[in-house]
């Protein structure tokens, strides 16, 4: 009980208390406008370079910018703990670890399936792309998946955020890379070859490749090999992450570098 | 010439400060490569050479936008922090030119990522430069930097009561870079945007850019873009006497 107590209460109030973007001057601009500037860019360049259809974009970007929530909430709502000097007391307790960092990956998935959520349907809007009405189910559950397994790799840099000291540096750099790798706005067979084998190890890759065959008609079925291959690259991201997590903090203790900042 | 060793100073002092600066440094060259990159995939992937000069070009002069719109958005907003605001607001010199060369080092800034995007391009892409007015091209580039420095330091001053500032900083990259045509020809996009686009003076920095480098008559595009700059200096001084006034007035400066 007392662990189910600290997955969820834990991980809602930790979220709540150190992810600084839940204002409406931040959450504004960063999660409902920038990612619609962010598919309306894409949609441009696609067309004046005739690459892909709107919906390519519209699809990819929404779901990619799912990664802003996942990368930075996670990375605060970890590494955030050592600004506030609340990481001593935290790492002192005796509550167990994996409710302790896990709880506060729940917060942060939601956060990300709001964000991609809202830039699907207001991007498919703004752009008159029609999606399947029978589509919209599967959809929902492929962003869940895709959020999910980004939020692996957010506990991966929120780890690394214990040791590095520019977590948002870290952050801006892992969107870049999820941006370019991950056939958001560049078909993987137009990739280099070792591009697209890197992408296959990545979150957002997957999901983005099921939302886009489900938005031409595939059924949930069809996707779920996809989908199975998101959740996999996710969980074994969730694993290392939560593994550094352990280390890092072995590691302070050892060298005295707790509150190193 | 008191002025002019101030706004020096200033630049020199701000310009080694921001370069020191994982995040305004570092990330503000690897940045807009991301961008780069995947216009030029999409341009290689979808059309010829000239295409992808053409988005070399305007991905080299993102960088320029990315440096100075989040940095200048917060340049206020990091001096409270530091409490040196109601230091520099104190001192007898005009606050503008305290404010003017923060943003005119962070635009600087963008030259490197400039540089690097070329290069980028040149070395991984082989897209080959070829400038046909070299002259007009190294006049070109500092304008628009300047001018974009301007549009910063009129942005610094505007969002000064905006607490989280960096973040409406950050939703305006990609607007300006989409309004601006960087990597988008301005004929694609929708006729009611384009009033927008040449009220910016990146518009002309960019289009100043391409025609010295790829042919065309690029003097015109580069007064349009100097005047816009001297116009958001003049308007960015007019209001940081109201700014300044009303924060005294209310006893605010330190607590936006």
């Amino acid at each position: 009980m007392t662990s189910l107590r600290l997955f969820f209460v834990g991980g809602l109030m930790s979220y709540r208390a150190l992810f600084h973007w839940l204002t409406p001057w931040v959450l504004i601009p960063s999660f409902l406008i920038a990612p619609l500037f962010q598919i309306l860019l894409f949609v441009y360049i696609g067309r004046a370079a005739g690459l892909e259809s709107d919906r390519f974009y519209v699809i990819g970007n929404a779901i990619q910018y799912a990664s802003i929530p996942c990368l930075f909430a996670m990375g605060n709502a970890i590494a955030g703990e050592r600004w506030q000097q609340t990481l001593g007391p935290v790492l002192a307790t005796p509550a167990r670890r994996l409710p302790l960092f896990l709880g506060r990956t729940l917060p942060v998935i939601g956060n990300g399936m709001l964000v991609a959520a809202f830039a699907l349907g207001v991007g498919t809007l703004m752009l008159g792309i029609r999606l399947p009405a029978s589509s919209l189910g599967p959809l929902a559950i492929t962003i869940v998946v895709s959020t999910a397994s980004c939020t692996g790799l957010g506990l991966v840099n929120a780890a690394i955020g214990l040791r590095v000291r520019e977590v948002a540096v870290l952050s801006n750099i892992l969107f870049g890379l999820l941006l370019l790798f991950c056939g958001v706005n560049v078909p993987l067979d137009e990739l280099p070859g070792w591009m697209s084998t890197v992408a296959q190890g990545l979150p957002m890759t997957h999901g983005i490749e099921a939302a886009r065959r489900l938005a031409d008609g595939e059924t949930l079925g069809g996707v779920a090999g996809l989908l199975g291959a998101e959740a996999v690259v996710g969980g074994a991201f969730a694993i290392v992450g939560y593994a550094l997590l352990r280390f890092m903090e072995w590691e302070s203790r050892r060298l005295a570098t707790l509150e190193r900042a | 010439m008191k002025t002019l060793r101030l706004l020096a100073l200033g630049w020199g002092l701000h310009f080694k400060m921001l370069s020191r600066s994982a995040f305004d440094g570092v990330l503000g060259v690897m940045w807009p490569l991301f961008f780069a990159t995947i216009a030029f995939f999409m341009f290689r992937a979808g059309g010829g050479g000239a295409t992808l000069l053409y988005a070399a070009l305007g991905a080299s002069v993102m960088g320029i936008w990315s440096a100075t719109a989040v940095a200048a958005s917060s340049a206020l907003q990091r001096e409270r922090w530091q409490g040196t605001l109601e230091l520099l607001v104190a001192a007898p010199s005009h606050f503008s030119l305290v404010l003017l060369p923060i943003t005119l080092a962070m635009a600087t800034i963008g030259v490197y990522s400039m540089a690097a995007t070329l290069l980028w391009g040149r070395f991984l892409f082989g897209i080959e430069i070829h400038l046909e007015h070299p002259l007009l091209f190294v006049l070109a580039v500092p304008v628009t930097v300047g001018s974009i420095g301007m549009l910063g330091f009129l942005l610094s001053v505007t969002v000064v009561r905006y607490r989280t500032a960096w973040a409406l900083g950050n939703a305006f990259e990609y607007p300006v870079w989409l309004v601006c045509g960087f990597l988008v020809p301005l004929s694609l996009l929708p006729g009611w945007v384009r009033p927008i686009s040449w009220a910016l003076a990146p518009t002309w920095g960019i289009r100043a850019i391409r025609e010295a480098a790829l042919g065309g008559a690029p003097v015109a595009d580069l007064a349009i873009c100097a005047g816009l700059g001297a116009c958001y200096a003049a308007a960015g001084i007019l209001l940081v006497e109201t700014v300044l006034r009303s924060a005294r007035a209310h006893a605010s400066l330190s607590l936006s």
